[in-house]
């Protein structure tokens, strides 16, 4: 039997696929407190996580919330780090705490049949930590020596500075860490924190996997009695920097630049976000994106460019991020604004937008791949005041989004001089 | 329990069908059977170069990702020093544009001269990215260097030179390719909502036809027993003193393997293991401090790494995990403690078995390794490890003789 190779087999396009988010189920313990769960999967294991609103926007000092995150498994009155580490690895679970700029988390990761007797020690974090000094005292010192090994990283370096000419050093997006500022923390501060914004704070829940029969009843057990206090959301005000381009000698031995171009640009809920998400793909967004077949396959500059819309609440900003080398950042960064240029100055043709579409609705197709998966996107959008709305709008907006409206976002949003250009090096 | 069926081209392309009907997605993975041990001392790095210019084009197909992108579909691959894998997820009714994309690719490349020489350039970017540029970047060049003197591993996959990789030639390209990408030594796996009479027509269509090529004969140079303690001590433009420690350890099917992985699990994974205990909680000599292993399939290493705080000296620290040692080889471990590292597996297994890409890709590994079937009967073999398996194998292991330790030292700052 002879095939023609030549010739491709028939597809489906994946832009006419029906995609569906699957429903969770959402429910308040007594206290109020929302949970959201998604029953499913073939393996016996579940996901928990408890989100607080005590991210870095409601801290008074530099570290406060992060710190107060971190040391949440250091110790209770009852119980030393370790034998809170060893209880949760000894039952082969990971129990973890992110800081973000709105909330914070513990995430428990464990098999489902050890719910019961993981969550009483969730509970008791919650309401009763103690945060030993001993534990702050050498937490301190390993986050300053990290930052220090952090800080001959260029890409760390511009990855801190972009945010702050974004936003300003002042807002919780664009301020970053100082070694002395973990100096100035004291356990006192972090008690405080910890008491208005863990104990008596407020937070929902999100859950996954194969839940046991029982996990309504065991997660208002433990977790339906706390205070859920109501949190005000902070409003901090932006304060973008005024000069525009930058370039910093960080290491005078360097052998690669790393080089960060961003605007502004409004967040999830303007009408030009979901459209300017497709516009970004074809723009530096995936493998087969402008940036990545003019900077990388063709030109050999980089291992890899990406833009991307930035993931925030109350704003948004559009990043192009790379690593390259020393001598080619400036023709990188003029690559960069004559891939913008052409973005403004000519149609995206059919066959490249009908590509970027069914990219776009396989990658969807694929990230809703299993309970996890599924009760993150929920995730993103409840904390963002989304419904499942949002994710058809999505699907409505890759389907039917034309090469016009791409060209006048361009115009609108690709303009080399509204963008913040940094090269670390 | 993974259920697969398994069935052989006449060519000789092993193939593997897991059908998982909970899935709209469906992965082929082909991994095959050649790394950066198998590379020409004069040539390293060769094997990681070759992947990338897997994706510059095959003999009917100009453009690889494109069509797979329009097909809603993603891939990727890596190459460690044992193996090459490639993969890709695109909605299960596409399923063939992978047989399409993956079989034309095993059939011939390409080879342009344009490629090769953007790729060359993007792999010189990738070396200085990951190991140049970056502090304590070139610990895993030295530490191969010093602790391995005849085998392969001696040279991490990205190479051990970057003029490797600017000097190789689309002949080298060529011969690398016929060697290694045939049909004899790959194992192709399909995963999702599939039958595997259908998979075994497509498989046939599109593979089947390919010349089997020769299968190829692994003879690497063995590593002679280590007989006495090495050290290497380096200075550097870093902030902080870091310490690593390595021993020889036997190979991913050698008896033993397993206990090793317990034994590295309760000395250094985890905020409760004992040396994050000990080390950086109560003495406070390290900021962190971590001991694994690479499940390599030849012996390898068991490492011990961490970065010290400032002010207090390698050899202190030094000595001090020598103590650890020395305590576990005097009190062995306990029930509890090996308990927990069974338990911790139980639940990795679990949580990386959620996901149909790395079912596929560990069926791929485990049928290289000589059966798929292990992917079953691999906790099996977890759960039997006694306390004093354990033992044995840190008496053997935990020897001076078989120890590289690299003092990696921060450079003071220039006034």
């Amino acid at each position: 039997m002879s095939i023609d190779r030549k010739q491709a087999p028939s597809i489906v396009d994946a832009v006419d696929f029906d995609l569906l988010l699957p429903k969770v189920e959402s429910f308040t313990l007594r206290n109020g407190v929302p949970v959201y769960a998604f029953n499913g999967g073939a393996e016996e294991v579940m996901s928990i996580e408890w989100v607080f609103w005590s991210g870095n926007s409601y801290e008074t000092a530099n570290l406060e919330a992060a710190t107060a995150n971190f040391l949440l498994r250091n110790g209770t009155s009852n119980k030393t780090a370790f034998q809170i580490n060893d209880f949760f690895e000894y039952h082969g679970a990971f129990l973890q705490r992110s800081c973000f700029n709105e909330t914070a988390t513990i995430s428990l990761h464990g098999l489902s049949k050890h719910l019961d007797v993981l969550l009483p020690l969730v509970r008791e974090l919650i309401v009763d930590s103690v945060m030993p000094a001993d534990e702050l005292s050498t937490y301190v010192q390993n986050m300053k020596q990290r930052l220090s090994v952090s800080l001959k990283k260029c890409d760390f370096v511009a990855g801190r500075l972009i945010d702050a000419y974004l936003f300003g050093e002042d807002h919780p997006y664009g301020k970053y860490t100082k070694a002395p500022d973990f100096d100035c923390l004291s356990r006192e501060q972090l008690l405080s924190f910890y008491d208005r914004y863990y104990r008596n704070g407020e937070f929902m829940l999100f859950v996954a996997g194969k839940l046991p029969a029982n996990f309504r009843e065991a997660l208002d057990q433990y977790f339906g009695d706390l205070p859920n206090g109501k949190v005000d959301r902070p409003v901090h005000a932006f304060q973008p920097a005024a000069q525009k381009k930058y370039r910093i000698e960080n290491d005078p031995n360097g052998v690669q630049g790393a080089i960060r171009l961003a605007r502004a640009f409004p967040s999830r809920t303007h009408p030009d976000f979901q459209p300017s998400m497709i516009l970004n793909t074809v723009f530096g967004g995936f493998f087969g994106s402008r940036l990545m077949s003019n900077i990388r396959e063709d030109k050999g500059y980089t291992y890899g460019i990406h833009s991307y819309l930035m993931n925030l609440m109350q704003s948004s900003g559009w990043m192009v991020s790379t690593e390259a080398g020393k001598d080619v950042c400036e023709a990188t960064i003029q690559e960069v604004y004559k891939e913008m240029r052409i973005l403004r100055e000519e149609l995206i043709d059919d066959e490249e937008l009908s590509l970027v579409k069914n990219y776009l609705m396989g990658s969807l197709l694929g990230d809703l791949d299993g309970p996890f998966q599924i009760i993150g996107r929920w995730k993103n959008l409840i904390l963002n005041g989304c419904t499942d709305e949002y994710f058809y709008n999505t699907i409505r907006t890759i389907k039917s989004v034309t090469p016009e409206q791409l060209r006048e976002l361009a115009q609108q949003y690709l303009q080399e001089e509204d963008f913040y250009e940094l090269v670390v090096v | 329990m993974i259920q697969f069926d398994r069935f052989q081209l006449a060519n000789g392309l092993r193939v593997i069908v897991h059908p998982d009907h909970t899935t709209p997605n469906a992965v082929l993975n082909v991994m095959y059977d050649v790394g950066a041990r198998d590379e020409d001392p004069e040539r390293t790095g060769f094997a990681h170069l070759f992947e990338h210019l897997m994706f510059g084009g095959s003999v009917n197909i100009p453009e690889y990702d494109e069509p797979l992108q329009r097909a809603g579909g993603e891939n990727n691959a890596y190459t460690t020093n044992d193996l090459t894998n490639y993969y890709i997820q695109l909605p299960a009714v596409n399923l063939e544009t992978a047989f399409w994309l993956e079989s034309d690719r095993m059939l011939s490349l390409a080879f342009s001269e344009k490629s090769l020489d953007v790729q060359r350039k993007v792999v010189c970017e990738e070396f200085k990215e990951h190991y140049i540029n970056k502090p304590y970047g070139d610990v895993w060049h030295k530490m191969r260097t010093l602790a391995f003197k005849s085998h392969p591993y001696r040279w991490m996959t990205i190479g051990k030179d970057l003029k490797h990789i600017e000097e190789a030639t689309l002949n080298d390209v060529k011969a690398f390719f016929k060697k290694h990408y045939c049909p004899a030594n790959a194992v192709l796996v399909v995963a999702g909502p599939v039958k595997t009479e259908d998979v075994r027509v497509m498989a046939e269509k599109w593979f089947g036809d390919i010349p089997s090529g020769d299968k190829y004969d692994r003879r690497l140079p063995q590593e002679p027993a280590q007989t006495e303690t090495r050290r290497l001590v380096v200075e550097a433009d870093v902030p902080l003193d870091a310490l690593y420690m390595c021993w020889h350890m036997p190979a991913r099917m050698e008896p033993g393997y397993q206990a090793v992985d317990m034994l590295t699990d309760i000395l250094g994974s985890g905020a409760s293991s004992r040396l994050h205990q000990s080390l950086v909680k109560e003495q406070k000599l390290f900021s962190n401090v971590e001991c694994y292993h690479f499940g390599s399939t030849d012996r390898g290493l068991l490492t011990i790494e961490g970065k010290l705080v400032t002010g207090v000296t390698l050899e202190a620290a030094e000595s001090a995990v020598q103590k650890e040692i020395d305590q576990l080889l005097t009190n062995g471990v306990t029930e509890d403690e090996l308990q927990k590292a069974k338990n911790k597996t139980e639940s990795m297994i679990a949580f990386e078995d959620m996901s149909v890409m790395n079912r596929a890709t560990s069926l791929a590994h485990y049928e290289l390794l000589g059966d798929a079937d292990m992917m079953n009967t691999e906790f099996a073999r977890y759960a039997a490890v006694t306390i004093k398996d354990v033992l044995v194998q840190a008496e053997q292991i935990f020897r001076m003789e078989n120890l590289n330790v690299m003092y990696y030292r921060s450079k003071p700052e220039a006034v």
